[in-house]
């Protein structure tokens, strides 16, 4: 192999090339010159006929292998030779022989179609050259950085290691504290239950006999009220004015209904309506307020704030457990699209019955003794909490070390590096981020929300590549199509940068990622350079 | 494309995958329809009034009367050349006028003489000149019937279903009341005035029923029924400022049980009868995701109708562009085999009869009687009417690729690359509506396609083309140059206010140009001259998509009929609105190169006569096995009424085709005349190379045999240039005489010699083509093998078979180094297919020209090459046309032929050269090599 070192040296020995080329038929490779021998028979090169040589490139295709016509498009699945001196050699298909159509850069696929083709293999080889040593020196500065890059990563690895073992210690006397505190806390809030129970029970007893007292000054209100003709009873007539009593509420009031209500009978005098009322005091509308509609379906949204709000400053001993609210808590800020209403708020009826027992006023402070009791519970759990979660948090801290030590970045953990770090890039209307091993997203430049186009998936490249591209999965759903994903091909290169994107299918993104850690280590400088030239 | 994205749609939808029909009316919603349907068979109300008839030497006029309301028609009947009787009739005295469509028609067709033979009180009889061929007209009922020696071929009203809305004021404006009163005052003069010179006994005979007449006068008045002077559609009225307008006529066609045509409906070739459904709809629509075998209608309508049994073909031209229904009926359909079979035993069987009705929302009855007796002679009448098919440039005919989008510049110079990497052939790229900026019809999306004529240069470079979207919708945008010139002259149509039109489509609010005004077709057409359709060159071309009118607000996602074009209303105009956007865009593409080169204009809305200007597809279809079986009736319908350059979206426009279905789907579409592949914008890309070496192989074959049959395709689109017969056909075009023929649509014929049945049934093991022709024999064209006809033929299928055939008796040319474009196979050799019959003689032409200019009207070499005794020539059919080539012949395969001793070729200059030759005794294929002659000169090559 010889390299062209001046301009000068080129042109002659492409010059003289060219003579020696014409020793073989058009479109044969060197590799094949020896099938073609002048003026002896030419057998196909799949051996399957023999014919005279005057009949290789005689523009008729011969050979079921197309070998006879290497020169010609008269095969239906030939390829030419370009010898491309200056530059690559190369195949074309043989239907691109005089087509029209300057395929090889030496111009020796139009011989004969009157195409202006222009010889460009010096200036193509020039390039390629120019464009291969850029790429060598940035691959080798890049396999430079990928070894730094690897260093590092180790360094990492072991830190994480050192610092995963560190952390399991915390925890296990964090695990302990917990424990202690715990049977602290139990201790505590027995006797405050004890006590809170006592109180609770006088109250509700108070609040019974109140509740009974207004419910029969209610009725001795409403028995005159019904009573229309003031007879002294009330009649199945009487009370079917009050279509809201219908106990099926199927919209119509029948009599049999209201007799029913009243027991049997068609009338009842007032000491009976006792009985009566309590099976329809629920649904029972006044006829002074009449025309206002019945609060069935109080909307919820006005009401559901200040009646939690409500809830837990009347009732301190919620029954939902502090731990578990505190849960939820971590959730709702996990997930910012859940419904903020969605658990906090209490079903319609329970609204109306605090709404009643506001009537009956609320509850009288503990006492002192209770009080006491309450604060030193109170005290033992906060203590307990706050021991537990930080017990949660090593617990996550010792999570995130596992995933990151067994995370597969790469052979020597080269792509370690990229972890929790993201890249953007701008084009005409979005910007792009990729989050390397977590997600990639789209943003509108101009306002508008964010995209999720993937979370991380896996290494998608082939098999002997497989670091070179990247799959980000399961972002968000398209209109009638799936969801959308995102591949990054990752090059070599000296920095790290997000290059390209480009949406080749709908919701199918591809991005170019240009990083270190992808460089493979140069081969021999000298014939990464040269070789290409058959000469 | 269609109105996909937008959202209420969507809405509507709510995850089902079909059409919602209740975006389209049956014909119960249709209040003419309605109306007109309901009246049943029966005497009637019309009388021809024989004193009132007047015959010329080119036509016959006579007034016709309603005994119910007394309302006349004029009745005008002429003898057309070429056997076509045209029938029009007109309110004699319309209140305003009515509309009649005019341009489809390519001429005032010319007339023959009418004679008379007798005439009665009861009829008259005249004479259509040779063959015996009569029209009777009957008075009393009024009632053509055309016959041909005691046969009679069809009848008009013969089921007494003419019906005739005539126009009338309103009765309860005030206006309604001056008028009327004035008008029957005037009425009343009239009578008096023409009464004197008219026959005085049917005057008297008018007046003896004074009682009746009254009566009948108030049961008209009565019967002004809803939707007769409004209707509403969903949320959408139609003011109908012109009341009722519909006119309908039912024809009897005795001894016919198989009609065809009335395109564009996705179903079965043969028409089916209507009796149980709605009658068959013609009215453009955008009909998102449509569904099969239904009457529905679709994007384009050609109200034209064949009538076929195994001794005629004839067909009915009703030239009315309003929407149209057309129902059907048979007095065999439902009988079963057995039952026809019994009527034969017991002689009781009537003759089979098929009857037809159509229903036209308005303008007049115009009907084009065309009398065959042959398919070939109802096609040569047909276009005698509406012309033939355009003649493309021959890239045309090759392979486009398309997607809804290729996204900018880079993705179409790497999807040409592609092509090149993969060696497959194409010859035309695709854009659609998101090349533009912003939906600007006529301009680039300035970031995506900044410099669209470095793209369309380096597509030259390699001989390629490029198509792209320019739809009717104008985006009212004041920074538009289109809109702002369209609206200054007043183009736009307009609203029943008299303000522009405007509607919701692509760009959000548009308007929409009038095509129906010459004015605005010239300004339109001059849009695509290279200097005002900035970024455009000679190798980019249009499509036309959503010219049904589209708009998504509207009724039914097209047009408001009461919308104004200049005096008419859109309800007048409707269905020829595509077919004049189609026509604007032609005209600009020639009028950019001076008159020079042959345009290329895609269109999915069409009318009669769209032929003209172009291809169609057939719209937004689906990856589905059954899209891809439709496709083939489809077309065949579309062929069967002139309009053969037609083709379906290879792999199905919606949803994603499996590898198994985009791989039958291009094997069809290579064999179809229009072979564009497209997809959804929501679809994964699917450029033929994503499914693996395999599958890139089998499509890479089947596109290539389509380019190795280009010299025949084009052929065959010259002579459906020439003559309008389809290029794509119905075996029973050929096979009239073949009852087995009459229902084929899984099968079909390229011109008269190919014969292809697609192979479009999902992991199909075989598929059993029907092969015609007692006496004739057929060459499977993969194996060389020999059929004989008139069998129904098992064949066991892999992936990779395309069943096809040519037909013993022709020859066939074909170019097989396939390149990647047709243009760089312009100048390659020919193989010469010759296929014998058994009495050993073939016929084939060779025809070639510059592939793109109109220079063809002048310069083309046109031969015959036949093969009799042993001979095969080439003889010039066209000697005094010059062209001049440099293919050769470069091979002549001669299937089903013997082992020659010698064989000799004689070229024009009187050498005789001896060819060499190869025989493939167990095939019985002779291939002589490389005769090398001239493709134009004349030879001759001897079998010894």
């Amino acid at each position: 192999m010889m390299t062209c070192q001046t301009p000068y040296i080129l042109l002659l020995l492409c010059v003289g090339v060219s003579a020696v080329e014409v020793q073989r038929p058009r479109g044969v490779p060197l590799s094949k010159r020896q099938f073609y021998e002048e003026n002896k028979p030419f057998t196909c090169l799949d051996g399957s006929r023999t014919i005279p040589f005057d009949r290789v490139n005689d523009d008729y295709c011969d050979c079921q292998d197309s070998s006879d016509e290497p020169g010609t498009a008269a095969c239906p699945n030939g390829s030419f030779h370009c010898t491309n001196a200056g530059f690559r050699p190369g195949f074309i298909p043989s239907s691109r022989i005089n087509d029209g159509i300057c395929d090889c850069c030496d111009t020796t696929d139009e011989y004969n179609s009157g195409a202006a083709c222009q010889n460009t293999c010096r200036e193509m080889g020039r390039k390629e050259r120019e464009s291969l040593q850029k790429m060598a020196e940035i691959t080798k500065e890049g396999f430079l950085l990928k070894q730094q890059l690897i260093q590092e990563a180790k360094r990492g690895l072991e830190d994480k290691k050192a610092k995963h073992s560190d952390v399991q210690i915390s925890k296990k006397d964090l695990e302990n504290m917990v424990e202690a505190l715990r049977t602290v806390k139990e201790t505590a809030e027995q006797p405050e239950k004890e006590a809170k129970e006592r109180h609770l029970k006088a109250w509700e007893d108070q609040k019974a006999v109140i509740q009974m007292e207004k419910d029969k000054a209610r009725m001795t209100e409403v028995f005159p009220e019904l009573d229309d003709d003031a007879d002294g009873f009330v009649s199945v007539a009487e009370l079917l004015s009050h279509s809201e009593l219908d106990p099926d509420s199927d919209g119509s009031f029948t009599e049999a209904e209201a007799q029913g209500l009243l027991g049997g009978v068609d009338q009842v005098d007032a000491v009976t309506f006792e009985s009566v009322w309590n099976n329809i005091k629920e649904k029972y509308i006044s006829e002074s307020n009449a025309d206002t509609p019945a609060p069935v379906e109080t909307p919820t949204e006005e009401i559901r704030e200040p009646a939690s709000d409500n809830d837990s400053e009347q009732y301190p001993e919620d029954d939902i457990p502090d731990e578990e609210e505190e849960e939820e808590e971590e959730e709702e800020e996990e997930d910012d699209d859940q419904d903020e209403g969605d658990y906090k708020s209490p079903p319609t009826t329970q609204t109306q019955e605090k709404k009643d027992d506001d009537d009956e006023g609320t509850m009288p402070p503990y006492e002192q003794e209770t009080q006491n009791l309450i604060d030193a519970a109170q005290k033992a759990r906060d203590a307990f909490d706050e021991t537990e979660k930080a017990l949660r948090e090593v617990d996550d801290q010792i999570k995130n070390l596992e995933k990151e030590i067994s995370f597969d970045f790469g052979p020597s953990a080269e792509f370690a590096y990229l972890y929790s770090q993201c890249y953007e890039l701008t084009t005409s209307e979005y910007t792009y981020r990729l989050c390397p091993f977590n997600r990639v997203s789209q943003k509108p430049k101009f306002g508008g929300s964010e995209t999720n186009l993937g979370t991380w998936g896996h290494w998608a490249g082939p098999e002997d590549n497989i670091y070179s591209l990247m799959k980000y999965e399961h972002g968000t759903g398209c209109w009638q199509g799936p969801n959308r994903s995102t591949m990054i091909k990752v090059t070599c290169g000296k920095e790290t940068v997000l290059v390209s994107t480009s949406e080749p299918s709908r919701c199918e993104y591809l991005m170019e990622f240009i990083s270190p850690a992808v460089c493979q280590e140069p081969p021999n400088p000298d014939s990464a350079l040269h070789g290409h030239e058959e000469l | 494309m269609a109105p996909v994205l937008v959202l209420w749609l969507a809405v509507s939808l709510s995850g089902t995958w079909a059409v919602d029909k209740g975006n389209f009316k049956t014909c119960d919603q249709s209040s003419f329809c309605k109306r007109q349907r309901a009246l049943k068979p029966g005497e009637s109300p019309y009388r021809a009034l024989l004193e009132t008839m007047e015959l010329t030497n080119t036509r016959l006029t006579l007034q016709l009367i309603n005994d119910n309301n007394k309302v006349r028609l004029l009745l005008e009947l002429y003898r057309l050349q070429g056997n076509i009787t045209r029938v029009k009739i007109n309110e004699l005295k319309p209140l305003k006028l009515r509309y009649e469509v005019p341009d489809v028609l390519i001429r005032d067709p010319p007339t023959e003489p009418l004679s008379l033979l007798s005439q009665d009180e009861n009829g008259v009889v005249l004479s259509l000149g040779a063959e015996s061929q009569r029209v009777i007209v009957s008075a009393r009922p009024f009632r053509l019937d055309i016959m041909e020696g005691r046969e009679v071929l069809m009848s008009l009203n013969s089921r007494g279903l003419l019906a005739f809305e005539h126009l009338r004021m309103r009765k309860d404006t005030f206006s309604y009341k001056v008028t009327s009163t004035v008008a029957s005052v005037w009425d009343n003069i009239k009578r008096v005035f023409s009464s004197s010179q008219a026959d005085p006994e049917a005057e008297k005979k008018e007046e003896t029923d004074p009682a009746k007449q009254a009566e009948t006068a108030k049961e008209e008045e009565e019967k002004v029924e809803d939707g007769m002077w409004e209707e509403t559609f969903k949320s959408h009225s139609d003011s109908k400022p012109n009341g009722p307008s519909a006119v309908s006529l039912d024809f009897s066609l005795p001894g016919v049980e198989h009609v065809y045509g009335i395109p564009e409906h996705a179903d079965t070739l043969r028409l089916k009868t209507t009796e149980n459904g709605d009658p068959y709809r013609l009215y453009n629509l955008d009909v998102f995701q449509y569904e099969l075998y239904n009457p529905m209608a679709l994007y384009g309508a050609v109200p034209v109708m064949l009538a076929h049994n195994a001794q005629r073909t004839t067909g009915i031209f009703w030239l009315n562009a309003a929407e149209t229904w057309v129902d059907i009926s048979s007095n065999t359909a439902g009988k079963t085999v057995f039952g026809k079979m019994l009527d034969y035993v017991q002689g009781s069987s009537e003759t089979p009869q098929t009857d037809v009705r159509w229903i036209s929302e308005s303008g007049i009855i115009d009907v084009f009687i065309m009398l065959g007796p042959t398919p070939k002679d109802v096609f040569a009448q047909y276009a005698s009417l509406t012309g033939t098919q355009a003649f493309p440039p021959l890239a045309a005919v090759g392979y486009h690729q398309c997607r809804w989008n290729y996204n900018d510049q880079e993705d179409v110079t790497s999807v040409d690359a592609g092509f090149d990497e993969h060696d497959i052939p194409y010859d035309y790229i695709w854009l659609d509506i998101e090349h533009t900026d912003g939906k600007r019809y006529f301009t680039w999306d300035p970031h995506k396609f900044a410099s669209p004529k470095e793209m369309l240069q380096g597509l030259m470079d390699k001989k390629r083309k490029m198509v792209a979207i320019v739809d009717p919708h104008i985006k009212v945008d004041t920074n538009y140059k289109i809109h702002n010139e369209i609206r200054s002259r007043s183009f736009y149509i307009k609203n029943k206010d008299g303000g522009d039109y405007e509607g919701w489509c692509w760009p959000g609010s548009a308007g929409y140009p009038d095509f129906t005004r010459a004015d605005m077709r010239d300004w339109w057409a001059s849009m695509f001259a290279y200097d005002q359709y900035e970024g455009s060159m000679e190798n980019l071309y249009t499509w036309n998509d959503m010219n049904e009118p589209s708009v998504f607000n509207g009724p039914e996602v097209t047009m408001h009929k009461d919308a104004l074009h200049g005096a008419w209303e859109h309800r007048d105009v409707h269905n020829l609105y595509g077919f004049y956007v189609q026509m604007a865009t032609a005209e600009g593409l020639i009028q950019r190169s001076g008159g020079v080169e042959r345009p290329f204009v895609l269109t999915r809305a069409f009318f009669a006569g769209s032929q003209r200007y172009g291809a169609v597809w057939t719209g937004d279809n689906a990856a589905e096995w059954d899209h891809l079986k439709v496709s083939i009736p489809m077309c065949l319908s579309l062929g069967l009424v002139g309009i053969s350059f037609c083709g379906a979206d290879v792999g199905g426009f919606f949803k994603s085709p499996s590898t198994e279905l985009l791989v039958r789907w291009y094997q069809t579409g290579a064999y179809q005349p229009f072979f564009r592949a497209h997809a959804h914008l929501d679809t994964p890309r699917r450029e033929p190379w994503l499914f693996g070496p395999e599958n890139t192989a089998l499509i890479r074959e089947a596109v290539r045999q389509r380019y190795t049959l280009l010299p025949y395709w084009y052929q065959q689109f010259y002579h459906a240039h020439r003559t309008g017969q389809p290029i794509m056909r119905p075996l029973w075009v050929e096979y009239p005489e073949d009852p087995a023929t009459f229902a084929l649509d899984d099968e079909f014929l390229i011109g008269r010699d190919l014969l292809v049945h697609p192979v479009t049934e999902e992991g199909a093991r075989g598929v059993t083509a029907y092969l015609p022709g007692k006496d004739e024999v057929w060459f499977d064209v993969h194996t060389f093998q020999k059929h004989n006809g008139a069998q129904n033929l098992y064949i066991p299928v892999t992936i990779s078979s395309i069943p096809v055939f040519q037909r013993g008796g022709s020859i066939i040319p074909r170019k097989i180094r396939v390149r990647r474009s047709s243009s760089c196979m312009m100048h390659d050799p020919y193989t010469l297919y010759v296929a014998l019959n058994p009495q050993r003689t073939a016929e084939g032409e060779l025809y070639i020209d510059d592939g793109h200019t109109f220079n063809y009207e002048k310069e083309f070499i046109h031969r015959r090459l036949s093969f009799a005794n042993n001979l095969l020539s080439s003889v010039n059919l066209a000697p005094d046309a010059q062209f001049s080539t440099r293919s050769w012949i470069e091979r002549i395969v001669i299937l089903g032929a013997s082992k020659p001793s010698k064989v000799i070729l004689k070229t024009d200059d009187g050498q005789e050269s001896q060819l060499e030759f190869d025989f493939d005794s167990s095939m019985s294929v002779l291939t002589l090599r490389k005769p090398g002659m001239n493709a134009g000169v004349d030879w001759n090559v001897m079998l010894q």
